[in-house]
């Protein structure tokens, strides 16, 4: 919506963000329904390592369901997901397996209120990893610090700002040390303020090389970091193309509709 | 607009003002009773109205309350005490507590073994302590309020020693069976082969380990049978254990009824419903007399024991609905954040879901604790002794016939204070356990 949050944050250098060749996920001809609504249609999407992906659209275009069905938070009905080379079917154990390989960011955070900070962060670690405690907090504090809040670790998520509450989400997901992260509108709950420390925390991310997609309305934040912008309508990819050419020079009449809506003002 | 007010419109502050302490009228005792009391001249008359019939109401209850007719030991001992000192007004006629004393605490127990309810009595609090406690104690005490209930049982009902050890094999054995068929089959199903590998032990093995190791070393203690068991002993015996089992069921009921296998969440909806349709008394009723007609001819299934279970399941029942909507009230984010973090379903009930459905639920919780230990007054209809049924059998004996107020309100007192203290218990647990809005 707005450009100004990047006024301040330094241009990242492109020359860190390499892009490998190899797959992290694979979608093919993904189709899902919701009772009798087709909400994504023959999806075909290939993420190779180490790329930042912006998925942009109006609300129920399906973008967020997207995304969901890469940690199988939804259930796609046919179709093939293959996430790091391994298949997504209801094999519970392959399911946790990529979950707990895949970090995910939600709009609305989804910390736990009844643990502090600092056990937000090591639970899944001891628990799935099983990590011993001792290294699961220094591992917990090394990822607050890198968040900017370690003097927050003992505190309750119902006393921190949404701000800090949504980089404690992400070093919460980092401290499974995911190979993809998955962000879910990560911005789209928080006050104007705070938005930037939390892209800001992304930034740092992508600049260190996570595969990264993410949901956003924050068109300065996809015209800076990511190096594709995927645009969706009524479950369907409609267009994708690199930030600059997709900004500047959108090809589908749908897109330029979207973005003279969102950008116009 | 703007030329007639250019000075004025343009503000800005170089200091910003410190907090000030309120006036004194609106904070402390004052401002307490001025803003709840005499807020108003009709308020200030509600309230001296309402202080006159407070202190008319003790001034003629208080009398009788202490009547002094602590020692006498019948009804018209009593009246002669009272006679004596010139009370015409009548009183209270507390001789018959103390009295009846143990039979109201004990029931029919052998009076030479009250030692053992006093001591599990004692030992009940230990080990309740790092379960209300936790914070507070040691963890390695959870180890005794495991082994509590089969001490309790054995010192309730004596016996040999062998009995509990052998009830606490079972567990051992589901145990050894669960890690030895769970190599080979999932979770769900070598679960229930372990079940039922218990259920062999208890129901067939058990019997005859206990009458050999009663063979080669018999350490017993004297048994009491269960229609010696009466008063508050009794009470406490099948609520307490009715509370402490009905809320890990009524989880499991109320996780089974949100199951996605429908075969299971039949099962548990259909428990729940018909459990919560049936009234307490006819599950007693069934307890005591129906189901022997359906056990095999010569089985001694305990009749508290029998009571004990129909009172733990019709509790578990209403405990499931109340558990359940802590469930519900907890947003679908709890759910995929720890989805998303790759904890499977039982790691995510107990250490996301459970803790802070549990926390939305304490009220209802404890509720239901009270209800059930309420309702264990209702086992006198089933003639069993409890301190109501004891008191009809105290107003039967001809020294204490026609004496109502003062058993009544002696069982409700003590009634009283275990239910409060639940109460309590339950609001300080919600204040500790509170960390901040969600």
């Amino acid at each position: 919506m707005t450009d100004t949050a990047f006024d301040t944050t330094p241009a990242i250098d492109p020359a860190a963000l390499k892009v490998s060749d190899e797959v992290a996920i694979e979608i093919s001809n993904m189709n899902k329904w919701y009772g009798s609504f087709h909400v994504l249609r023959d999806i075909d999407l290939t993420v190779h390592r180490g790329e930042r992906i912006v998925i942009a659209g109006p609300s129920g275009s399906g973008k967020s369901t997207m995304i969901r069905c890469i940690n199988r938070l939804e259930e796609h009905q046919s179709g093939k997901i293959i996430v790091d080379g391994t298949e997504l079917t209801s094999d519970l154990k392959n399911i946790d397996k990529i979950r707990s390989e895949v970090g995910m960011c939600f709009q609305h955070f989804n910390l736990f209120p009844h643990l502090t900070i600092l056990e937000n962060c090591t639970l899944a670690p001891i628990w799935v990893r099983k990590t011993p405690k001792k290294e699961a907090v220094e591992t917990a504090m090394h990822f607050l610090e890198k968040v900017k809040i370690p003097d927050q670790a003992n505190k309750y998520p119902g006393q921190l700002s949404g701000g800090q509450q949504q980089r404690v989400a992400i070093a919460r997901s980092l401290c499974m040390k995911p190979r993809i992260m998955l962000f879910d509108e990560p911005t789209s709950a928080l006050d104007p303020e705070m938005i930037k420390e939390v892209l800001d925390t992304m930034i740092e991310l992508a600049q260190e090389g996570m595969t990264m997609i993410c949901v956003t309305h924050e068109m300065g934040f996809a015209r800076q970091v990511a190096n594709r912008v995927i645009f969706m309508d009524q479950g369907q990819i409609v267009e994708q193309n690199e930030p600059e050419e997709f900004f500047n020079n959108p090809r589908s009449e749908r897109t330029k509709l979207f973005l003279s809506q969102i950008l116009g003002h | 607009m703007a030329d007639t007010h250019a000075e004025t419109v343009l503000f800005v502050r170089d200091t910003m003002l410190p907090q000030q302490e309120p006036p004194l009228s609106t904070v402390g005792p004052v401002g307490w009773a001025r803003t709840n009391l005499f807020s108003g001249w009709l308020n200030t008359i509600i309230t001296i109205v309402a202080l006159l019939f407070v202190i008319n109401l003790i001034a003629h209850l208080l009398p009788w309350f202490i009547s002094g007719t602590w020692n006498a030991t019948s009804l018209n001992d009593c009246r002669e005490m009272m006679a004596a000192v010139g009370n015409e007004q009548g009183g209270a006629c507390w001789g018959v507590i103390r009295e009846r004393w143990p039979q109201l605490m004990f029931g029919f127990y052998p009076a030479e073994l009250y030692w053992r309810p006093v001591l599990v009595l004692v030992l009940l609090f230990v080990a309740l302590a790092p379960i209300l406690f936790a914070d507070r104690t040691p963890t390695r005490m959870l180890g005794f309020t495991a082994v509590f209930p089969f001490l309790g049982a054995w010192l309730l009902w004596g016996g040999t020693i062998w009995n509990p050890i052998t009830a606490l094999l079972g567990f051992v054995v589901g145990y050894v069976v669960f890690s030895l068929v769970s190599k080979v089959v999932n979770a769900g199903v070598s679960l229930f082969v372990a079940v039922v590998a218990s259920v062999i032990w208890w129901t067939t093995l058990a019997g005859y380990v206990v009458l050999g190791l009663s063979a080669i070393a018999p350490l017993a203690i004297a048994s009491v049978q269960s229609r010696e068991f009466g008063g508050f002993l009794l009470s406490i015996t099948i609520g307490v254990t009715a509370i402490m089992f009905s809320l890990p069921i009524g989880i499991l009921l109320a996780l089974g009824r949100r199951s996605h296998l429908p075969l299971v969440k039949a099962l548990c909806v259909g428990f729940i419903e018909f459990i919560r349709g049936v009234p307490l008394i006819t599950l007693l009723f069934v307890a005591s007399t129906l189901l022997n007609i359906f056990l095999p001819p010569g089985t001694n299934f305990d009749i508290i024991l029998r009571v004990m279970i129909m009172t733990t399941l019709f509790a578990s029942a209403y405990m499931a609905e109340v558990v359940r909507g802590g469930l519900a009230a907890l947003g679908k984010g709890q759910y995929e954040g720890a989805d998303s973090l790759g904890l499977d379903y039982w790691q995510a009930q107990r250490l996301i879901i459970m803790p802070q459905a549990l926390k939305i639920s304490i009220p209802g919780i404890v509720s239901t604790f009270i209800g059930v230990f309420k309702d264990t007054t209702l086992v006198s209809i089933i003639s069993m002794f409890d301190p109501l049924g004891l008191a009809n059998a105290i107003r039967a004996d001809a020294s204490w016939n026609g004496i109502y107020w003062e058993l009544f309100i002696f069982i409700g007192a003590i009634f009283f204070i275990f239910c409060f203290s639940m109460s309590r218990y339950s609001m300080y647990l919600e204040r500790k356990l509170q960390t901040g809005h969600r």
